[in-house]
């Protein structure tokens, strides 16, 4: 639906690369295509310009990284300011001396208040309190019966009476006092932040139970307007920190940053799923790549599955385990590869590099050699690369512009992969990092999070062969790289 | 259409992207940055809005715009004429009709469905609630609060049971008593989620095995969403066959204009909007008034 940024940066990149020097025209450049992404994400207008201003000053006082291109370097900047603004300071939840600990939700209708009620009562009983719920919300028809059911289901009580929510909440603190709970959690009716009255029962209510934490809740899909709400609670609440939902879904985010940058709180939730289980501390460097469209072990299986003919993977699959894979498969993957997006990305979005190697190593450059050297061969060549005598091998460095240096160090480097993917893997040093692949395969999908947590990329097939591919062309292409640079030196 | 107004004076002040300028402003270069920026304010995409402006500019080319007035009614021109050109009548000529709603999580679904039996029923129809959203807790419970105060009929289901076997029973239901009209919740749900997503094309299917006809399969679209309303859109257009747009929550200070991109990339019209949490508060779409409000300084 969304071009993603590293699509359009593609074209700068390109132009950018041959350049030395970072220009206040290269971050323009490279900025307004960022605009656009973060207005596609749905960051608010006004936002979108400061953050534009800071990332410019951060830009100029950077220094410049020898291993980074100038495109990158923007990038680099604006994934630092985005995490920074998400990030920054977290929260942690000290609690009361004199418990209770008193919890108050407030936002608009719909974002899922009553949701994150309940699942914000587990994660304090999985931290060894004891919660109550109390259901203010009395305007919604079965909102606090919504309530009971979900309290039930994790045994949190729930607390509620008709009436006046205020005195619900009120009446709902002494109750924890006489159940003995240090942490009440207390529940509001959605309300818009243009609704005066209804702003100023919320007031009232958090007047009369003194929260030590109002949490506002906000919904990922959030548009432009988002802004306006977040500043109009804040300024009736004084919110604390954010729960920001419905990120199971595929919106960007972009409204998280919004409300981030006007109300100068952390993020301290999201929430991934309808279970009440899926809820987890926020990771600002997450939310930053997604809402960039970059980075994320989850962008790269969606990119992947759409780009990645299974077809062709299949076949490539099936040559391998002949040990037929030829060099026109690795130029199919390579260019499969491409599709996704600059190489640094997809390397960026691996969660566990093998040591040493770091994303900046990498660089599309060094595959568009390697494409060079390959489709310079004939498709003989491509076949049975033993027969690439001397004279084969000068035509082909003529051909593609590299040096025959080259030619031969992609040929020996083609012959490891080829020994590498075959067979069981030997404890071969070069490997050694690799991810080990379980064999049992989880049902659906895996959220980043988990796969990160176990230090294990459950993938789907086709992928496990794409990232096998990119784990073999990661050592290679820095080393192919490093090679080059020498050679550049030396000539 | 008195009530849409008054409570549209919010969207109004808001979008007064114009500021304090006359409106005999003359055209400068600054006019389209401003335009651009008001539109994308209004959630409609930087896509659309740059192709808005591109047209607006060739639009006015020729002198036939000298002030701010003058473009603006341009503008206008152009923003309703993506909206318009549908049939924006809800149908019911099935016995009994089904209208079906469906959408992603707290748009307003069940709220809809309430405002919608309370019209119908003023109507003279002769309405039964269908409640299927099995899934969330207390969902049916909300709905049957809504039967109670618009006094029409309702059939549940248990929580967890088949949300297609509730419907396809209200159907029934609804034929054995003679009533006229059947309409359906069904549980809210992000369009990225494949089982059900399935879920909700099974339903349609079975709904169109029942003795009525699916005369509506209406999606809910909050209107305080960005730029991921278009995927939503296009996702659910997907799974089932939508006949039309309920706009909610018109009334707060977002401003709705993702669906220009929606209309103008799926043709999938707005045929309602909700501007309140009253009965009352659900009126027919119109782009005329629509449109007019996005432009009306206070």
């Amino acid at each position: 639906m969304f071009e993603i940024l590293s699509d359009r940066l593609s074209g700068i990149f390109g132009s950018l690369r041959s350049k030395g020097r970072l220009t206040e025209g290269d971050i323009d450049e490279v900025l307004s295509e960022v605009r656009v992404a973060l207005l596609e994400a749905d960051v608010n207008l006004g936002v979108v310009k400061d953050f534009q201003s800071s990332v410019k000053q951060r830009c100029i006082e950077s220094e410049i990284h020898k291993a980074l291109n100038p495109a990158q370097q923007v990038i680099r900047c604006v994934n630092d300011e985005l995490v920074d603004v998400l990030g920054g300071d977290t929260i942690s939840f000290s609690y009361a001396v004199k418990p209770p600990t008193v919890v108050l939700l407030a936002g608009l209708q719909g974002v899922g208040k009553t949701t994150s009620a309940a699942k914000l009562a587990r994660w304090f009983k999985a931290q060894g309190r004891n919660p109550i719920l109390i259901g203010a919300d009395l305007q919604r028809p079965a909102a606090v019966e919504q309530l009971r059911t979900l309290g039930n289901s994790i045994d949190v009580p729930v607390f509620s009476s008709p009436g006046d929510p205020v005195e619900t909440a009120l009446a709902g603190l002494a109750e924890a006092g006489r159940l003995g709970r240090d942490v009440v959690i207390c529940d509001t009716a959605g309300r818009l932040s243009v609704d005066e009255e209804l702003m100023e029962e919320i007031r009232k209510i958090s007047d009369s139970i003194s929260p030590h934490y109002t949490l506002f809740v906000i919904d990922s899909m959030a548009g432009q307007d988002a802004v306006n709400v977040a500043e109009a609670f804040h300024e009736k609440l004084e919110i604390d920190a954010m729960i920001l939902t419905k990120l199971d879904g595929d919106s960007r985010g972009g409204a998280a940053l919004s409300a981030k940058s006007v109300v100068g709180k952390p993020i301290a939730f999201a929430s991934t799923g309808e279970k009440l289980e899926d809820f987890e501390l926020f990771h600002p460097d997450r939310l930053s790549s997604r809402i960039l469209g970059m980075g994320d072990v989850l962008t790269l299986i969606e990119k992947a599955e759409e780009t990645f003919d299974k077809d062709e993977a299949e076949k490539a699959a099936a040559r391998l385990l002949e040990g037929q894979f030829t060099l026109d498969d690795f130029l199919e993957q390579m260019q499969q590869l491409k599709k996704m997006g600059p190489l640094q990305n997809l390397v960026d979005m691996m969660p566990n590099l093998p040591q040493g190697v770091e994303s900046t190593d990498v660089d599309d450059g060094h595959l568009v050699r390697l494409e060079a050297i390959i489709q310079s061969m004939t498709a003989e060549e491509r076949v049975n690369p033993v027969i690439i005598d001397g004279s084969r091998r000068s035509r082909i460095a003529k051909g593609s512009g590299a040096t025959t240096h080259e030619v031969s160090q992609l040929l020996k480097q083609f012959k490891e992969i080829k020994k590498m993917m075959k067979g069981p893997k030997k404890s071969n040093k070069k490997s050694k990092n690799k991810k080990k692949r379980s064999g049992k395969k989880k049902q659906g999908r895996i959220t980043p999070q988990s796969s990160r947590q176990k230090g294990v990329l459950e993938v789907p097939e086709e992928l496990e062969k794409l990232v096998e591919g990119v784990d073999a062309q990661q050592f290679d292409l820095s080393k192919f790289g490093t090679l080059s640079e020498n050679e550049a030196r030396e000539s | 259409m008195v009530n849409f107004s008054r409570q549209l004076s919010n969207t109004r002040k808001k979008f007064s992207f114009f500021g304090g300028a006359s409106r005999g402003r003359l055209l400068d270069e600054s006019i389209w940055v401003e335009i651009e920026e008001a539109l994308i304010g209004a959630d409609v995409g930087v896509g659309l809005t740059l192709k808005i402006v591109e047209n607006l500019k060739e639009g006015s080319k020729g002198g036939n715009a000298e002030t701010l007035d003058d473009l603006t009614e341009i503008l206008k021109e152009q923003l309703k004429k993506i909206l318009s050109g549908h049939d924006l009548s809800l149908a019911s000529d099935g016995s009994p009709a089904v209208w079906l709603l469906v959408g992603a999580n707290g748009v307003g679904k069940t709220t809809t469905i309430g405002k919608l039996a309370h019209r119908a029923q003023n109507g003279e129809s002769a309405v039964v609630l269908a409640a299927g959203d099995t899934f969330r807790a207390a969902a049916s419970e909300q709905l049957e609060l809504w039967a109670e105060r618009t006094g029409v009929h309702i059939v549940k289901g248990a929580e967890g049971a088949d949300p297609s076997s509730v419907i396809y029973d209200a159907t029934e239901f609804a034929s054995a008593r003679g009533a006229t009209l059947v309409i359906a919740d069904t549980a809210g749900r992000l369009h990225t989620k494949k089982n059900l997503m399935e879920e909700l094309s099974k339903i349609q299917r079975v709904a169109e095995k029942g003795p009525g006809t699916v005369n509506e399969i209406l999606l809910v679209l909050d209107s305080t969403t960005g730029q991921n309303g278009l995927a939503q859109a296009s996702q659910f257009a997907e799974a089932v066959d939508l006949t039309g747009i309920v706009l909610t929550k018109l009334d707060g200070s977002s401003k709705g204009g993702i669906i220009f991109a929606i209309q103008e990339q799926l043709g999938i019209p707005v045929k309602l909007v909700g501007i309140g949490e009253d009965l009352e508060d659900l009126v027919p779409f119109d782009a005329g008034n629509f449109v007019d409000a996005l432009f009306e300084t206070k």
